[in-house]
Order: structure tokens, then sequence, then C-alpha cells
């Protein structure tokens, strides 16, 4: 424990939201006070409690012009999650100022491959409805529900013969991996909404022990779907916005009297590389990943969607963190947490920095994103780090929106303007559904 | 990484129990027996009605009741069927490492790390959801019709219950284990995965325990039809026992098997703390992305050659070097070993390609030719099987081996075991889309 740590920093961020392909969107869209939360356009929503989203548009993303020409007919294969890490892929790359088989074909990459990881959260993705349903037409039975036997058949045969490989969530790495041409440790975390962040951690440990120089690290995805929707309404989890009624007001992290949360497409890959690496390429740092940990919370449900007596176990995961960054809390200038206007999370999360911070929580202000890029599962606390490197670089928090009377809660989360700050370390915190866990701090470079 | 030589008690990981959940049985001895019997665990699917499917056969779980091994059934009433096989894996690993009666140092640093696949789709409802949204006159699904039938027929409690990060929620919520928790999720590579990021964090000094391993089913509608469209099933229509034939000439896809394998790992120095006599020492760790394509292997072998390189490395073993003894560093590999064309060719080229002349030394067996290929759960049952090699010196067989194959022509242990002196094994995992997964492990040495 004792030996000095490989010190590793984020040398790119690619992030992909509501607001388009990138930083420079989200990074105006957070600034100004815009959201990108708008009603679901995808299919008609009208049946479900929430009609809107921060969804991604399409004119916001042509997958077929964000990878190689000789990759376009994969594309076929990508589910809307895969679709979103691999632009978030191609902008980090970008950002940080990568070569690789993905930017110049035959041309040297910046970092040898075996030497490059990968590590993207997902989560579970819903094969499209109108594929399956329209493939299954002639397999009904007598009361319009499914007859196996026909499909066993005949029926199966309308799928295309790839038809599984479009929603297996290691196919967000997969194609990463493929188009960057990343050959050295790679894996996918599916843990609820932290499986971004985890999967950073996983990153920082791969370089730490030397398997990797760089990684792609974070996550993407959609819930926007019927299914995605159904299990986040089975969960109680969604604010009610009916048909033309305002989605942006209805998400209020820290409010007192936040009902729920709003929906987002999205996430972000962070370039993850060894200082020395950086150092030896002469690029630009925009932050040090100084530490992590992970925990995993009691669950009053068993299976994580109650977490009212998580604040200890959200707690541990951010003392360890400071502990593995050799960081006191006092060093931490802004947090991101999970922040999702769930109440029972928010409050958890509430208790948990209290018990880190005590006296000092009130003067730390919080950034919400979810008022303006929902909460995009897997991704958000992938998106969560790119924006906290972000405002790190630029030393300015951006704006927030909708929540009044959170220091009922204890904490700085009311509305307010963007506004320059001394930023030298964010902490980024994340508990999922299910009750994982995990701490991010992420330090002004030296 | 240390090098092996220079690890101290704390660096050094151990296996201190195990438990698993088979298509031949659900503890240790008769799992064990079977395999030693060159049993079969296939049959005709019972879960549903595959008659008209083209692979109507696979290797379930039978007669598997988790209540008994459970200290509190009732948390755990909503399970699915991936986390009934979890936690009846992880019960019985837990009761072996001794958990209960010589106790962690502190929960918090109990962590787990699985690679559980999702859980199984409802498919009745859902199915009739899609079908009787559909709007022929549109050709597409209605929405708010998928809504209104979605909110009515599906169950809350069992669609949280598909997340993939359901077992870890249970898995802590009867251990009461509150350290760092993984979900990962590299398709069948995942629990080998698993297990090698849950040593690392271990050696990292981020945790004392890691309960590590996996569990999944995809025998359901669904599952069979992704497989059976991308034609990696065995179709055969002849005895189901003897559909899965790793390695033999007339292999023709793998089969479909199910359950759970569970270990406990903690450092050396926690288990000697705790009074607990380690069943053997996991050494080595590798882990590479193919980078080729989402459907074929790599066809050199390189990835797969990377990970077993990099598990040695890690090691300390030379593969090309003999010991006193005149006989290979290696004394057993658990194959990959899936029964695919493609996947047992390759996988004897890279065996070929870490080796060199020494490959033929080395005997290496797929005990998917008994249990089927347990998808998500595979390498940690097989991870199992290699350290009961070391405890019974003695080498499972691969079954149905009778018509050799040129591109096949290693020692497969073919149709019998084989009594060997076994110290240190080698498990391979590779998963769709390219995860290459090594670990190392050896008898457990003072």
């Amino acid at each position: 424990m004792s030996k000095p740590m490989r010190r590793i920093v984020i040398t790119g961020v690619g992030p992909m939201s509501g607001f388009g392909i990138g930083m420079d969107p989200l990074w105006a869209g957070l600034c100004s006070g815009a959201s990108a939360i708008r009603p679901i356009t995808a299919f008609d929503p009208s049946g479900f409690m929430t009609t809107v989203a921060a969804t991604i548009l399409p004119e916001q993303l042509d997958i077929r012009s964000v990878v190689p020409k000789n990759y376009r007919k994969a594309t076929k294969v990508m589910a809307r999650d895969i679709e979103i890490a691999v632009a978030a892929a191609a902008a980090a790359v970008t950002s940080a100022g990568l070569t690789t088989r993905g930017t110049a074909e035959g041309v040297a990459p910046t970092i040898a491959p075996e030497r490059v990881g990968c590590h993207i959260g997902a989560g579970l993705i819903p094969a499209d409805s109108d594929e399956l349903a329209s493939a299954m037409l002639n397999c009904r039975d007598a009361d319009g529900g499914f007859d196996p036997g026909e499909w066993g058949r005949t029926g199966m045969n309308n799928l295309t013969p790839l038809w599984l490989l479009k929603y297996l969530p290691n196919m967000l790495a997969c194609h990463v991996t493929i188009i960057h041409d990343c050959q050295g440790p790679s894996n996918t975390l599916t843990c609820g909404e932290s499986s971004g962040a985890l999967s950073i951690g996983e990153s920082m440990r791969v370089i730490r022990r030397g398997d990797a120089d760089a990684c792609l690290s974070g996550g993407g995805e959609s819930k926007v779907s019927y299914m995605g929707l159904i299990r986040q309404t089975f969960a109680n989890r969604l604010a009610a916005v009916a048909v033309g009624a305002d989605g942006i007001a209805a998400v209020r992290p820290f409010d007192p009297r936040a009902t729920g949360t709003v929906l987002g497409e999205g996430g972000a890959i962070l370039i993850t590389e060894g200082f020395d690496s950086a150092q030896s390429r002469g690029v630009k740092v925009f932050a040090e990943l100084a530490g992590f940990a992970a925990s995993q919370c009691s669950c009053i449900d068993t299976v994580g969607v109650d977490l009212s007596d998580a604040a200890p176990d959200i707690a541990a995961a951010i003392e360890n963190a400071l502990e593995n960054a050799k960081m006191n809390a006092s060093e931490i200038d802004a947090i991101i947490p999970f922040g999702s206007g769930i109440l029972n999370v928010d409050a958890a999360e509430a208790k948990a920095l209290r018990l880190v911070f005590g006296d000092r929580l009130p003067k730390i202000p919080l950034i919400t994103l979810a008022p303006q890029i929902g909460i995009c599962g897997a991704g958000s606390s992938a998106l969560a780090a790119a924006v906290a490197a972000q405002c790190i670089h630029e030393q300015k928090l951006p704006a927030r929106l909708t929540t009044s009377g959170s220091a009922a809660l204890g904490v700085d989360a009311d509305a307010r303007p963007s506004c320059s700050a001394n930023i030298r370390s964010v902490l980024v915190t994340s508990t999922g559904m299910g009750g994982q866990s995990a701490a991010i701090i992420l330090r002004r470079p030296a | 990484m240390s090098a092996r030589s220079d690890r101290s008690p704390s660096e050094r990981v151990v296996v201190s129990g195990m438990g698993w959940v088979t298509p031949l049985g659900h503890d240790l001895e008769t799992v064990w027996s079977a395999l030693m019997r060159g049993a079969s665990g296939m049959a005709p699917i019972t879960r549903f009605d595959a008659r008209t499917f083209p692979t109507s056969f696979a290797a379930e779980v039978k007669n598997f009741d988790v209540n008994p091994l459970l200290k509190n059934p009732a948390l755990h009433a909503s399970a699915g069927i991936n986390s009934q096989f979890a936690l009846g894996a992880a019960a019985q690993a837990w009761r072996q490492a001794g958990l209960d009666v010589k106790p962690a140092r502190n929960m918090r640093r109990v962590g787990m790390y699985l690679g559980a696949g999702e859980g199984v789709i409802d498919t009745p409802n859902y199915l009739a959801a899609n079908l009787k949204a559909w709007d022929a006159q549109t050709g597409k699904t209605d929405g708010a019709k998928w809504a209104e039938i979605g909110l009515r027929i599906l169950n809350a409690a069992g669609e949280i219950e598909q997340e993939p990060n359901m077992p870890l929620a249970h898995i802590a919520r009867e251990f009461g284990a509150r350290g760092p928790a993984y979900n990962c999720l590299t398709a069948c590579a995942a629990s080998t995965q698993a297990i090698g990021e849950a040593a690392s964090i271990l050696r990292l000094g981020e945790a004392d325990v890691m309960i590590a391993g996996g569990a999944h089913t995809m025998i359901h509608v669904l599952g069979v039809t992704g497989f059976n469209r991308l034609t990696a099933l065995s179709t055969s229509k002849d005895d189901p026992s003897k559909a899965s034939r790793p390695f033999d000439l007339t292999r023709g896809g793998f089969v479909m098997g199910e359950g759970a394998g569970m270990v406990i790992l903690e450092t050396l120095e926690h288990a000697r703390a705790r009074g607990v006599k380690p069943l053997a020492e996991l050494i080595g760790f590798g882990s590479s992305a193919d980078s080729y394509r989402i459907t074929d292997i790599e066809p050199t072998g390189r990835g797969a050659a990377a990970a077993m390189l990099q598990a040695l490395s890690q090691a300390g073993i030379d593969p090309r070097a003999r010991g006193a003894d005149g006989r290979p560093l290696v004394d057993y590999i658990s194959a990959h070993g899936t029964g695919t064309k493609e996947n047992d060719s390759i996988e004897t080229l890279a065996v070929k390609r870490v080796f060199g002349d020494l490959a033929r030394d080395v005997p290496m067996s797929s005990v998917k030719s008994m249990l089927g290929h347990l998808i998500a759960a595979a390498g940690a049952v097989e991870f199992i099987t290699c350290v009961m090699a070391i405890h019974r010196g003695m080498l499972p067989p691969t079954i149905n081996y009778s018509n050799p194959d040129p591109e096949c022509d290693l020692d497969y242990v073919a149709n019998t075991p084989r009594a060997a002196r076994v110290r240190t094994c080698l498990s391979n995992s590779f998963g769709f889309g390219g995860q290459n997964d090594t670990v190392c492990v050896t008898a457990f040495d003072e």
C-alpha cells in the first residue's frame, strides 16, 4: 500500500448528450442554463407516466458519419446504446489528440494497440419492439399471444442472423475496441447508473497495475424505449410528466418536494492515461484522476430501489476515495452527486456528504446535471466525470436549474446561473439502482 | 504488478471457498464425481416448448431449491433464477471459507465482483405486449397501446430482477458485503474476468475478501433464438448427450448450459488472520481484446495468446520451460472449448503460440462437453474445476471425442478422466466480441 502509485490523468473527454456530440455543445448548454429535456418523439409515449426525456435528436447523431468509412456496414447492428458509446469514443479520441485505426487507418497509432484498454459501462439493452413484433406476426396463438411452435419452425428466420449482437451489453466496448484497435484489457460493467464510474475506476486499476498505458473509459445508455421506461416506472423512479407538461421543471435534484427523475440518452468516454504517457506525448491534461473507491450499499428492499439507509455506505466510498487520493475532505471545492430528484436517493446522498464534509457541506457547490441532460443510465456517472474534468479545466461551474429549498437537505443545490470558481478538486459520486456506489476524485493538474 | 516472488502476504490472493450450481448437480462433490464419470447434463429443454426450434436440447439445472441454503429466504422471495443460482453457489463458497464461524475483519472490506448475466425475460407477457400493440395499418408498434398492455401484464419485481446487477444486490443482502461491488458482462468471458479483476482489487489493497464468480441462463425463447440465428448452437438430431463435442472433427456448435460458480478470494494475510487454510492460490490473470470483428475470432489466436501470456507472466511462469521433472510448468488447461469449429481450432492455435513445442505435453480439456456452456457463468465453474483437479490429482475429460481433427492436435484428455500430478492450471474464457481472459491458479504452498 505504501508503494508510490502510478499517477493517472484525463487527456480527452468525449461526452454524448442531448446537447450533441462532444464537450463544446454540452458545456455551452450547461453553462447557459439550457435543457435537452424535450418530448419523446421516437415513439408515442402518451401511455407512460413520463412523456419527456433528454433525447438525442436524429440531427445530433448520424452514426454513419462518426465511424470510419469501412465500418459503416457495422452500424446496422448497433442498438442506440452502442451508437452513443461509439460517438462518445470518437469525440474522446479527437479530444485527446490520439491517432488510432479509427482516426487514420494505416497510420502508426499514438499508443501501441496492446497498451490501450477499454472499459465501458452498459445497461440492459432492450430489443427493438418493431423489429421483434414484425418478425413474429405469423407466430400468434388464438389469443393473439406468442406461439413458440411456429416461431421455432419459421418465424425466427425473419430476424437477421446477427440480431443477438445488437443487444449484448459488451457490444459497446466491442465496437469501440475494433474501431480504435484497443487490444489491451477490456471490460463491460453493468451496475446500473454506477457503471460508468466503476469503469473509470477499473481503468485506473488496470493502468496502475501496468497492464495498459491508456484506456477508453466511461459508459453510455438510452432507457428511452418501451422497456427502459416501463422498468423505471416499476421502480418508482420517474417524475410524472403528461403530454404538454413542463418536463424540465419536473426534475428537481435535492429539492425536498422532488417527485422523481427524467431520463436522458447519453454517456461519455474519457481518455484515462498514465501521467508518464501523457507527459511523453506532451499533451494537455484536463484533470488528474486522484482517487477512486467503490462500495455496496445497504438496500432496504434487497434490490436497491429503496436506498434510504445507504448514507454510511456512500460515505465509506467517498472516504476511501479521499484516502486513495491521499487527500483531505477540505480540498474538495465542488461535488457532482448522482442528484436525480429521486428523493430517497438524494436524501441518502445528502446525508452521506454530511458525514464526510460536516458543517462545511452547505458551502460546497453541488453540480446537478439531471435537469439539463437527464439521468442517462450507465452513461450518467461517466458524463458527470467528463463535466467534472471540464469544470477543473475551465475553472467554472455550470448553471443549475429548477431546485429550490435544498438547504432543507443540508446542501447547496438551488437554481443559479453559471459562475467562475476556484476549483482545485471535484468529487463525483454515483449511487445506482441495485446499490453499487462509487466515488471519483478529480484534481487540477499540478 | 509485483513479480510473484516479491509478493507479500497482503498481495498474495488465495481461494478459500467454492460453490457451484450446475446441470450436473448443486454441490462440489456431486458435480465432481459426475465429471469423473464423464456424465452429460444435456436433455430436451423443459423451460419452454422448444420442440420446433433448430436446437431443442440444453443442459438445464435440475431440482434446485436455493431456500435451504439461505439464512433469510424471505429477503429473496422475488429473486429471479439467475439470482437464485448466484445465491446458491455463493452460500456454498461462504460456508466452505468458514466466513460464518471465522468472520471477516471488516465487512466494508468484503467486496464482490461478479460476471452475472441479465435475468430471464418474461417471455410470454413481453412478447404478448409486442404482438398485441402491433398496428397493422402503420406497420409499427402503437406506443400508447404497448404502454397500456405492458403496465397491465408485466410484473414489476420480475422486470427489476432482470437487471444484471441483481445477483450482486441479493448476495450483498444475504452476506452483508459492503466493499467494492462490480458486475461485468463480457459474454462468455465474464466470470473469468470477474475472478481476475477481483484478485487485482485484493492485490491493490482495496478489499480483504472478494466474492467472485458468475451466474447465467440463456435457456429461454429469445436466448436460444439469438444463438440459433448466429448458428453457434449444435443442432444435432441425435442423442443430446452426444451433442457437445469439443475438439472433435464432427463438432457442430455449443450446447447451452446454465448455473453459477462462486469463489471466495482473499488475501493470504487475511486468511491467515482468520485461521483458514487456503484451497489454492491465484497467481496470474490476463485480459485482452481481439479488436477484430464482432462475430469472428481473430484467426491467428493473437488475442487468446495475449491473455494466456499475460497471466503466465504475472504468475512468473515461462511456458517454454520445463521443470526439474522434465514436464511443462503448466499441468492442465481448462479450455474455453465450446465445440464450435472456429473456437476450438483457434484456441488450439493460441495454445501452440504460447507453449510452442511443449503444447502437446500440456493436457487441455473442456468440461463444456459435459456441463454445456454456462455463458457468463462458465469461467467460474471451470476455475473451480481447476482447483478440484489440483486437489484430487485428476483431470476431467473431454467427452464425445472420437474423430481427431487435424487442426486440433493437442492432448484433450479424451473421454476418460486421468490421474495426474496437478499443481498449476490455466483457465481460459473467450467471449463474443473478442474478449479474452485467462487466470492461472496453483496449489497453495506456504
